[in-house]
């Protein structure tokens, strides 16, 4: 019992950072394909050790921080995103029995780590004592605080169809029918926070590096850098899996592929339109952000969440 | 179970201190989260999973959130800091010291005193504490939603703004 406890959290940990990693070449890669260019083809095989390029580039490079900056704070926040997101995914069921923590608050420990992650922005936005720092900090902020309401919410609505917070416990609950059928509207609402709650392109209004030099992360440079860099694509793989988890009936899968495989594969997908959005989409305005989350996800969630429970209660009577 | 629960204190009372006596205010607020994540992991460990998790949620991921959201905005520098330095001399811990110890006294007589049952941890999950809220506590419940929709409506009116014009071609075209 033990040592397999041991080899499960190495090996969670051992996949998701290397996927992170290759998610560089796949999304250079992707981008240069919806975009009709190449992208990077020279380093090894279809190009993929320009990851160890980049990788040994980010070390190479000064890692600098500012005279005027927090130090301490300064080095501190890009290590927040990673670690928030790392400790999320410990409840996430990869396979049958495969997950690090089956806890029974699940769901909301998912959301209390995703919520922990807004400091990354704040303090790495306040520390650097720059302008363009404060305010992709400030929208950061605000965005990420709004688009978690209608993350929950949205949440719910899996929570009531299965009866429980235990994610196993909802892939279980699953095998009838996905939840994306009974929740699609829930689904779109909970992808959509989770675009804004990762700040991927879309909605990457805290570094809209055409406005803002690069937000947040302005004065950063090198391995911390690095760590928002990766923290970022950890956030993608998150917010995919648990797309998975939730809607698309996790692990589960005609039984000639073992259910981790049917996992990766319908991950790989969400991570592929994750890509694909930032290849299509245009950056709205902020107060449009803001606008569209209040005015029109809110309540779309609210509904959802009571219908969702009035078909609920009326099946069960 | 003991040993993460004296670690989890230990942390808890020492990011306490830390709060009261920084002078950086952001600094200050920053050991508060940490505090309230060490009060979060005792109550995970004394069978509250729950209100682990709403104290993450709730106080370490949006209270403190828009706290040090608007201390940022404050724009309070090292001059700041000085200030508050100048305010904390020695004479100022008088009072609460005192304050502190009488508590402290209580606390170990309680503690000294022969334990009386040796109660059981027991897990409380979820769905029990959605039970008593909705049940028992109902009143509680609504008069909350009441209060958050007092709240609510508040900000409404205070962020209300006049629809602004942009441009004077469309002054004159019907809205």
């Amino acid at each position: 019992m033990e040592a397999q406890y041991w080899w499960i959290i190495g090996g969670v940990l051992f996949v998701l950072l290397n996927t992170a990693a290759g998610l560089i070449w796949l999304e250079r890669r992707m981008l240069a394909l919806w975009q009709d260019r190449y992208g990077p083809n020279r380093a090894g095989p279809f190009g993929i050790l320009i990851v160890l390029a980049d990788t040994l580039k980010l070390f190479f490079k000064e890692d600098w921080i500012p005279p005027f900056a927090d130090k301490v704070v300064f080095v501190f926040a890009p290590a927040v995103v990673v670690a928030s997101v790392l400790m999320a995914f410990a409840v996430v069921p990869f396979g049958p029995g495969i997950v690090v923590a089956d806890m029974n608050i699940g769901v909301l420990f998912f959301l209390a780590m995703s919520s922990l992650g807004v400091y990354s922005i704040v303090l790495g936005g306040w520390a650097s004592n720059n302008k363009y720092a404060l305010l992709g900090a400030m929208r950061g902020a605000s965005q990420m605080i709004s688009y978690e309401v209608f993350m929950g919410l949205a949440l719910m609505g899996p929570v009531i169809l299965s009866g429980t917070f235990n994610l196993s416990g909802i892939v279980e609950a699953q095998r009838g029918m996905w939840y994306i059928f009974p929740q699609l509207l829930g689904f779109v609402i909970f992808f959509i926070a989770g675009i804004a709650e990762t700040h991927r392109l879309p909605f990457d209004i805290p570094e809209a590096e055409s406005e803002l030099v690069a937000g947040f992360h302005s004065e950063y440079s090198g391995m911390k850098f690095g760590m928002f860099f990766i923290g970022e694509y950890l956030g993608i793989t998150l917010i995919s899996s648990m797309i998975v988890t939730l809607y698309f009936g996790g692990w589960l899968g005609p039984a000639f592929l073992p259910g981790v495989i049917w996992f990766v594969l319908k991950t790989f997908v969400f991570i592929m339109v994750f890509i694909l959005l930032r290849a299509s989409m245009p950056r709205p305005r902020y107060d449009q952000l803001m606008e569209y989350g209040w005015k029109v996800l809110f309540p779309l969630s609210l509904l959802n969440l009571l219908g969702t429970a009035a078909v609920k209660l009326f099946i069960d009577k | 179970m003991g040993t993460a629960f004296y670690i989890a204190a230990a942390v808890a009372v020492l990011s306490t201190i830390m709060v009261i006596t920084r002078y950086n205010i952001m600094h200050a607020l920053l050991y508060f989260n940490v505090s309230m994540l060490s009060v979060a992991v005792v109550f995970y460990l004394y069978g509250a999973p729950f209100m682990a998790a709403l104290e993450l949620i709730v106080y370490a991921g949006a209270i403190m959130v828009l706290i040090i959201f608007f201390v940022m905005m404050l724009n309070l520098g090292s001059q700041t800091a000085g200030e508050e330095r100048s305010w904390m001399t020695p004479g100022v811990w008088i009072g609460p010291s005192v304050l502190c110890l009488v508590l402290l006294a209580e606390l170990v007589y309680l503690m000294v005193q022969p334990a009386d049952t040796g109660a059981e941890i027991k897990v409380v999950d979820p769905k029990e504490v959605g039970k008593s809220l909705f049940g028992p506590y109902m009143l509680a419940v609504e008069l909350a939603g009441m209060l958050l929709m007092a709240g609510i409506v508040g900000a409404y009116h205070l962020g209300r703004q006049k629809k602004k014009i942009v441009h004077r071609f469309l002054e004159n075209s019907p809205s």
